[in-house]
């Protein structure tokens, strides 16, 4: 029997749980499990701000699918914290934080660095503990993985006293989960499975409507593979990007309000959309009346409140992404027997023409103003688009998810149900510690790139060598975007000025590589030079077109029927 | 259109917090709430009460709480329910015989008398307590609580008896 401090049962219950890397900053009351971590195996990583700790753990899960591990202190440690907690219960990351707290016995009293930690997450993480009792750590540390990543994924936070951690007990390993509330559907009702089996074969125009979900089940080659024996077009969301890949012929790209003009109106003249792992954000819907008004729905997913939250499916099927693939495979398979599925050539006549009369559209004037899309799509090229891209949130963002093509799964990281500017820097320093061998290149905003680049010290000072494109508009793009368009071109609070700060000296500061491409002739060699270092950071400036617009666009709460694809098209 | 939810939970710390604030973040109105111990010390019941018409979204937020074990909706023909309530009602000297007469109807048992008010304690089903209180009203009504709703099904095999009879009847 080992007696173990608090402290000491938290190290090795993470250790138990298969952690290899925690983010965190240190402070008073998490002081107790800084001790044993000298001690462990596990790594740990000194962010600059918990904010980026948080996101550095959400990078980490989404890059290579295990749950990734936050600590921080009370108080101010913990509040920071809620940005990627809820970040990461938008996103369903799993993600498991563990915070120190005041003394049981201080709680309650506004002691110094108290915050109500269990209260303040309560509504952004998927389940919350504060132990008082130091024998139950082993169990609650269990639960928490299991919560974080089974079901729909998200995060669990620990709140542990700091007389907990300093409180000794005898060391047991977990026992059995005892969570008689918690059991989430693995498999589909294989009636419903049949029933929808049933409702696709006989579709005339049915769209794969792909949400984020397949990616966390680890399910795009089981996707793929069903859209093939299927023959289905999928469009995948913003969270669903290289689900399947986007030089598919079934692929139909982003849906959505930036989304590509087939894939949006697929969705609209569909008689039948099959979402997996998707929850008819309103991001994809637009005006969710007159959203797909044709459609029957097949509807899959494992959290069933989302299931007629939005939308009432004609076949809801509770289930694992991953799982009830497997069955409708089987079943598709059972249902044509020697055929194949029904070609369905006039639908995919109107899409291929779609897709012929609708692409992607940006000009860049060899002597203009770099346009963002050129910047992707030149890195994509010398990349092979062989690399984990991460964005911010704005206009960035936008350009990169619709001009990068992705081609796997995982590949693609952002904030999409939260919309956390300073997201992608932290994000792509916790990716490239759980993919040490990709290449992984954050695509950022200024704006964006303003509130997190400090933890580009946190990438040098760790030897975690990320690259970054910082797109300089030097405006907070997609909000002058918006007051363009829809405040009569009065710019309020958007101009982030072109010359401050000067982000090669800034870069240099932090210990990366700066490099500037200011015209579209030396995008490429800049690019070049910046894929040719891999022994620390690199920033790459590029001074981009400040007037630049995403288009197609859907303004928000519009009909999904009215895609402006170009300024023209507002008259 | 209001509508009863019963709610067993695990009996752990802060799960009354879990609920609330999932309804309010949810923008669900609760009508009453009312938590208690059940038989097994391990669970506690929530007798919810609300508004509004989406009841199955609830029922589904109210699963997605780790500490929710069960969620059953009571509808109307299949649960007994019960409140109580303590209300004060102004009965001067002259005015108390007609009170307390209309009371003894309604079985509500004077609990405090004060110089000018009588306070009666009733507990029933909502219905009857509305009822009371319509009937008190023009006296004049002090101060009122309410302790919200709590209700069970009906034992399932009183139906299957009954509808077994009927067969074979």
């Amino acid at each position: 029997m080992t007696t173990l401090s608090g402290a000491a049962a938290l190290v090795r219950a993470l250790e138990h749980e298969g952690v290899d890397v925690i983010f965190g900053v240190p402070g008073g009351a998490i002081l107790p499990a800084y001790d044993p971590i000298l001690d462990s195996p596990i790594r740990h990583i000194l962010a600059r701000h918990e904010q980026g700790a948080g996101h550095m753990a959400s990078g980490y899960a989404q890059a290579c699918g295990r749950v990734g591990v936050v600590w921080a202190t009370s108080g101010p440690g913990a509040t920071n914290l809620v940005t990627p907690l809820q970040d990461a219960h938008m996103d369903s990351i799993p993600v498991v934080a563990i915070t120190g707290q005041v003394p049981t016995t201080a709680i309650g009293m506004d002691a110094f660095q108290e915050a109500h930690t269990w209260g303040i997450s309560m509504p952004c993480t998927k389940h919350n503990y504060l132990v008082t009792d130091v024998a139950d750590i082993p169990d609650v540390i269990h639960e928490a993985f299991h919560l974080a990543s089974t079901g729909r994924p998200g995060p669990v936070l620990v709140d542990l006293p700091k007389n907990i951690l300093n409180s000794e007990m005898t060391w047991h390993r977990p026992g059995q989960l005892n969570l008689p509330g918690y059991k989430p559907s693995v498999k589909g009702h294989p009636k419903q499975v049949i029933s929808a089996i049933e409702m696709i074969h006989r579709s005339e125009r049915p769209v794969l409507y792909v949400g984020g979900g397949v990616i966390r089940a680890g399910a795009a080659a089981l996707l793929r593979q069903f859209a093939e024996l299927a023959n289905l077009p999928a469009v995948t969301t913003l969270m669903a990007r290289g689900a399947i890949p986007d030089s598919h012929p079934l692929a139909l790209g982003m849906p959505g309000m930036h989304g590509t003009y087939t894939a949006i109106t697929a969705m609209q003249r569909a008689d039948l959309l099959v979402a997996i792992g998707a929850r008819f954000d309103d991001r994809v819907t637009g005006d969710p009346a007159s959203f797909a008004p044709l459609a029957k729905v097949v509807h899959i997913d494992v959290d069933p409140a989302e299931i007629g939250k939005v939308r009432n499916p004609e076949i809801p099927i509770v289930g694992d992404a991953y799982a009830v693939l497997e069955q409708l495979i089987a079943a598709m398979h059972k249902r044509l027997g020697e055929e194949l599925a029904p070609r369905r050539d006039a639908w995919f006549a109107t899409l291929h023409q779609w897709k012929a009369e609708h692409p992607l559209f940006y000009e860049q004037d060899p002597d203009g103003k770099i346009q963002q899309p050129h910047v992707v799509e030149e890195l994509h090229r010398l990349t092979g688009g062989d690399a984990i891209v991460v964005a911010g949130v704005g206009q960035h963002q936008m350009w990169t998810s619709q001009h990068w093509g992705f081609e796997r799964p995982n590949t693609w990281i952002n904030s999409g149900g939260l919309g956390t500017m300073g997201f992608a820097v932290p994000a792509a320093v916790g990716a490239k510690v759980a993919m040490p061998d990709e290449l992984v290149f954050a695509i950022d905003g200024d704006g964006c790139f303003q509130m997190t680049f400090q933890e580009l010290i946190t990438a040098s000072v760790e030897k975690i060598p990320v690259k970054v494109a910082v797109m300089n508009n030097h405006s907070l793009g997609m909000v002058k975007q918006w007051q363009r368009l829809f405040y009569n071109e009065r710019y309020s609070a958007v101009d982030l000025t072109d010359h401050t700060p000067d982000y090669v000296k800034l870069a240099e500061a932090l210990g990366c590589a700066g490099l500037r491409a200011d015209h579209p002739s030396e995008v490429t060699p800049t690019l070049e030079k910046a894929l040719a270092i891999d022994d620390r950071p690199v920033v790459v400036e590029f001074r981009c077109d400040p007037d630049a617009m995403v288009f197609p666009m859907v303004p928000a709460g519009a009909s999904n029927d009215d895609v402006i694809e170009r300024l023209e098209d507002l008259g | 259109m209001n509508h009863v939810i019963s709610v067993l939970t695990e009996n752990k710390p802060g799960v009354l917090a879990r609920v609330s604030s999932m309804f309010a973040r949810r923008g669900f109105n609760i009508h009453s709430l009312a938590v208690g111990p059940t038989s097994d010390p391990a669970v506690s019941r929530m007798t919810v009460v609300v508004d509004g018409p989406e009841m199955e979204q609830i029922i589904k937020q109210l699963y997605k709480l780790v500490h929710v074990v069960k969620v059953m909706e009571l509808s109307g023909a299949d649960r007994i329910e019960r409140e109580i309530m303590m209300v004060r009602v102004n009965a001067e000297p002259k005015r108390r015989h007609e009170v307390l007469d209309a009371a003894r109807i309604f079985g509500a048992d004077p609990v405090d008398l004060g110089v000018n008010t009588v306070t009666f304690e009733l507990s029933g089903a909502p219905h009857r307590l509305s009822d009371f209180l319509e009937l008190m009203r023009p006296y004049g009504i002090v101060d009122l609580v309410k302790s919200g709703r709590i209700a069970l099904a009906k034992d399932p095999k009183t139906k299957e008896a009954a509808r077994a009879a009927l067969r074979s009847a």
